[in-house]
């Protein structure tokens, strides 16, 4: 289809009470120097259910309008139903791009979008430019485990689509709200959204892992040694409000669910502080997590390959250095 | 039940180099393996067929002639057919492009093997990373998609999915047809026996080119018909100049990073 502006959307996901999931805020910090030199309008696309604050909080962070539709069939993401909703206001108001956080829905919901509006779509990008020509956006993300570095262009197709990784940018200070907004009423036929959610079946000790939105995360790889090998690494965790995360290894030796693996085959993340403890390395667990602001690795192994990627590197026993650590950290925000 | 299986050969990236002079990968001498997330997809086939013994699983494959290795290795795991696309005028396909050349091989397939009740795909491939090829074959067909899948039941007109998410695992109903998306599960998918090996490596499999799929829309494949682009490729810069702490004493150390973070600003 044709652009029938030159706005830049961004998609701003919403949990289940309605507020805006950080990625979707985030995005609007290069949103705003994109849509600057596209030169259009920066514009938040809010779906979900009581929505307020989430329209509240995009409309502080630099939106110029915010576009609503709330409803309580999106208080859950359904493929469907948000397919068809996003597919309808592009169609409307032709946006020129959009931003997508690479969430597990951002990442179930782009494909769909873009294959409906026969335009392309980048995966998960780590960095994001306008070319100063063309106008064309250069969405740039990591290929073979990290290996590659891609720069993707769509320059003849719109809107051109990309969904972003997490915590690759930082949200910008809330400002005057001053977004035109704009409620569009859409809805979605229960018969029209084919999947049902029929349980939901908590972890083990009732954690949520949200690894790809966490800003802290510590992990622990073959060095914990077993399960109870992970209590040092949770004490740590939660005296800095951080997310368990885990290689592999880890997770293969059936010390700690799946859904805490960091790398490869299991979940790309971008915290501002990653804590390795014991974690050797492997390129499939660097592929993961190796775009972290900071990351420390703690491990007995001098020549590890995790310290070559480590702002901060401390050769020694993880048993040892991490209760030291949690009873600093615990003083010093006493 | 029929399944279907897309399956992708990709290089081993853990066995990838760079070439340290012009800063490019080095794919010579890379082993092929079959996608590691479409294994797990072809086991949850498996599993549904362990319940449902009269079910019938094929895998499709996109890719060169090579690619019938790793769709011989499916044989020998699980599937009881197998097919190739693949065509020069495919060559340079996006993520998109793909999938509408593998849609159309799909009903294709399905004139030969009957309708598909399930398509199951890996997550991602671990080559391209991107996870866009299985929910736009999905968009293509107009079938329902769960993604994250780590097992499978049919109940009736529905299929019965344990998919991940961030709180743990959703068991999610979804109307068939439909598409799933599998990521690692808890179990190891299962090994060939030497008698299914043996069979496999005497399989005819069939390929599909362009000219098999008469309704193919040739200006939406290969490199023409892909809207994306790539501009350039480059090497990751690996961040050079941390701070190594190595003392004697692990709490001396232990101290010594705290101070670190702390004068650092990020704890």
């Amino acid at each position: 289809m044709e652009a029938k502006t030159k706005d830049l959307w961004v998609f701003v996901e919403t949990n289940t009470d309605g507020s805006a999931k950080n990625v979707g805020i985030e995005l609007l910090t290069p949103g705003r120097q994109m849509a600057d030199k596209q030169g259009g309008a920066l514009t938040a696309v809010v779906i979900g259910h009581h929505t307020d604050a989430a329209v509240a909080e995009a409309a502080s962070h630099g939106a110029d309008k915010v576009i609503v539709v709330d409803g309580e069939e999106y208080e859950h993401y359904s493929t469907d139903a948000y397919t068809s909703v996003l597919c309808t206001l592009v169609e409307k108001y032709g946006p020129t791009s959009m931003l997508i956080g690479a969430t597990s829905n951002g990442r179930d919901l782009g494909p769909r979008v873009s294959c409906r509006l026969n335009t392309g779509l980048t995966a998960d990008c780590t960095a994001l430019d306008v070319d100063d020509e063309t106008r064309n956006v250069m969405w740039t993300r990591p290929a073979f485990g990290g290996n590659l570095m891609a720069t993707i262009i769509c320059p003849d197709h719109r809107p051109q689509l990309g969904t972003v990784r997490p915590g690759v940018f930082k949200k910008s200070e809330a400002g005057e709200a001053k977004a035109e907004i704009i409620r569009e009423d859409i809805h979605v036929a229960a018969s029209d959204i084919r999947t049902r959610v029929l349980e939901l079946i908590q972890e083990m000790n009732g954690e949520e892992v949200d690894l790809e939105g966490a800003e802290i995360i510590v992990s622990g790889g073959r060095g914990v040694g077993g399960p109870e090998g992970f209590e040092p690494i949770r004490a740590l965790a939660k005296e800095l409000n951080a997310t368990v995360g885990a290689s592999r290894a880890a997770v293969d030796s059936g010390w700690i669910a799946h859904s805490h693996q960091v790398g490869q085959t299991g979940k790309t993340v971008g915290p501002k502080l990653y804590i390795a403890c014991g974690i050797s390395g492997a390129i499939q667990h660097l592929a993961g997590m190796s775009s972290s602001d900071c990351i420390v690795a703690i491990n007995k192994d001098p020549d590890a390959p995790i310290f070559n990627v480590a702002d901060y590197g401390l050769v020694g026993d993880l048993f040892e250095v991490l209760p030291v650590l949690t009873e600093e950290i615990k003083k010093a925000r006493a | 039940m029929n399944i279907l299986v897309c399956i992708k050969q990709v290089p081993d990236t853990t066995e990838i180099k760079i070439d340290p002079v012009k800063n490019t990968l080095i794919r010579e001498g890379v082993p092929s393996i079959v996608n590691p997330f479409d294994g797990y997809a072809l086991e949850a086939a498996a599993r549904i067929k362990d319940a449902h013994p009269d079910t019938k699983i094929v895998v499709l494959s996109m890719g060169p002639e090579q690619a019938k290795a790793a769709l011989k290795e499916c044989l020998a795991i699980a599937a009881d057919k197998a097919y190739l696309v693949s065509d020069r005028v495919f060559g340079g396909s996006d993520t998109l492009a793909t999938s509408y050349i593998l849609s159309e091989a799909i009903k294709k397939v399905e004139e030969l093997e009957g309708h598909f009740d399930m398509i199951f795909c890996g997550k991602q491939a671990i080559d391209g990373d991107t996870a866009q090829v299985g929910p736009e074959i999905a968009e293509h067909l107009d079938y329902p998609q769960v993604t994250y899948g780590l097992e499978a039941e049919t109940d009736g007109d529905c299929l019965k999915v344990k998919k991940e998410v961030e709180e743990g695992v959703e068991v999610v109903a979804v109307t068939m047809p439909c598409l799933v998306t599998y990521t690692k599960p808890a179990w190891d998918p299962r090994f060939p026996s030497i008698k299914r090996k043996m069979a496999a490596n005497r399989a005819e499999i069939p390929t599909l080119t362009a000219a098999d799929l008469p309704d193919i829309d040739l200006t939406r494949a290969g490199l023409k018909g892909s809207p994306t682009k790539v501009k350039k490729t480059f090497v990751p810069q690996v961040k050079t100049g941390g701070v190594k702490i190595n003392e004697e004493d692990a709490v001396v150390s232990a101290h010594k990073l705290f101070d670190l973070l702390s004068d650092a600003g990020v704890i």
